[in-house]
């Protein structure tokens, strides 16, 4: 009884390449090779790949990596847009892999992957992210009360007050922010738009006491005032966040504190 | 399971000798943003705030006095040919122009410098470069508001 359907499911759903219906097409992956223990300089490699245009661009450099070429590094792993993992240029963009479809960028044309900007490579699309993270933990992304007990009930908050920050809850600190940033770019000192985002959600939370001290650390010369609102953190956020608000109401928060 | 022997750390034999090892452990890698002596101080005070708000309320003042300006000077009342040593003496014997230039002066001198200031802050990558180009920038800046001032205060139509 254990028969094998799955041959048959298989050619079914899937026709061969090259048949006139198959949604298969040839699509040329253009990603930015670098391995420190070969060679200094980073290079471009094509991939010539068959692959149906719904896939998304993570499903084609799984192809790669699985068929074609093991050595090829990046970063992935819950694959569904909720991890972070994946941030990479994709076509001069920054964008989850996992969250774009091969149509949608112009499969005509090779797609060009590239490692995030503003981060050390460390090997093929794998980044340093230690910078990013340090930004992180520099605004203090936790819950901060003055009292020391433990609580006795739920620390309770209205709605329209859990509205007031519910945008920068979403982040999934990816860095596809921070390093579409022509600022973060230069020196990576500027704290980056992900870290102020995170500060944000805090800042502007009900339960939360530590407001003033974040607000003070994001008023340093690296911090909020460095931001030249070009949007282009808000273009890259595959979370939708508008993270430019986000940094601009930071800035009125700190005006308004002063005068 | 019971299959094959493996070692402790639960990785199978690799090929060839490892890279690493504990006499020969691999290369540390320095964490960019690690605090070390050449990190920039955090800064306390508002200068970055104060700069950042004069830019926007300097900008505000400016619409109006440089559109004034140019109306005046080049539009109305005959525009640019009208332009000479006595248009200048008569405007500036009122106070009320000395002080439209001045501040004009002023606070374009200072918005332009705020600007440039942010922009080599953002482009300028070593510490050296920086300091020698907001040397230049900051002498330029005072030179000029200076030199502004002292003309628009010490003017004399009579000069000969």
């Amino acid at each position: 009884m254990a028969t094998p359907v799955l041959d048959k499911a298989d050619a079914a759903g899937r026709p061969e390449p090259g048949f006139a219906d198959s949604p298969y097409i040839t699509v040329t992956f253009r990603v930015r090779r670098f391995n420190p223990e070969v060679s200094a300089e980073a290079t471009w490699e094509d991939f010539q790949l068959e692959i149906d245009p719904k896939e998304r661009v993570l499903d084609g450099l799984h192809k790669i990596k699985w068929d074609v070429d093991g050595t090829l590094t990046f970063r992935r792993s819950c694959a569904h847009g909720i991890c972070g993992s994946d941030a990479m240029r994709i076509n001069g963009k920054n964008r989850l892999a996992c969250k774009t479809l091969i149509k949608d960028i112009n499969p005509e044309k090779p797609i060009t992957i590239e490692p995030i900007k503003g981060l050390t490579v460390l090997k093929d699309l794998v980044v340093d992210m230690e910078p990013f993270f340090q930004a992180y933990r520099d605004v203090m992304p936790f819950l901060v009360t003055k009292d020391t007990n433990e609580p006795t009930r739920e620390r309770l908050q209205s709605p329209e007050d859990r509205e007031r920050f519910d945008d920068t809850t979403k982040c999934i600190l990816c860095a596809a922010c921070t390093s579409s940033c022509p600022v973060f770019w230069n020196d990576g000192q500027y704290f980056g738009p992900a870290a102020i985002v995170n500060a944000h959600r805090f800042i502007f939370d009900s339960r939360d006491e530590a407001g003033e001290q974040r607000l003070e650390i994001l008023n340093d010369r690296d911090g909020v005032w460095r931001c030249r609102t070009t949007f282009n953190c808000t273009d890259a956020c595959p979370r939708g966040i508008e993270v430019t608000k986000a940094i601009q109401e930071v800035k009125r928060a700190l005006i308004t504190r002063r005068y | 399971m019971s299959t094959t022997e493996t070692t402790a750390s639960g990785v199978g034999p690799v090929e060839g000798a490892p890279v690493y090892t504990v006499d020969n452990p691999a290369p540390l890698i320095e964490a960019p943003r690690k605090r070390t002596k050449k990190t920039p101080r955090s800064t306390r005070g508002n200068f970055e705030l104060a700069a950042w708000l004069f830019m926007r309320l300097s900008g505000i003042v400016l619409v109006v006095l440089v559109i004034g300006h140019l109306l005046i000077q080049l539009v109305l009342d005959g525009g640019v040919s009208k332009i000479g040593f006595a248009f200048v003496a008569g405007r500036w014997a009122s106070p009320f122009w000395q002080v439209w230039d001045l501040l004009m002066l002023w606070l374009a001198m200072l918005h332009g410098a705020n600007g440039l200031r942010t922009v080599i802050n953002d482009y300028a990558e070593r510490p050296n470069t920086r300091l020698w180009l907001k040397g230049l920038l900051y002498t330029a800046t005072v030179f000029t508001i200076l030199l502004g001032t002292l003309v628009i205060f010490t003017f004399d139509p009579n000069i000969r």
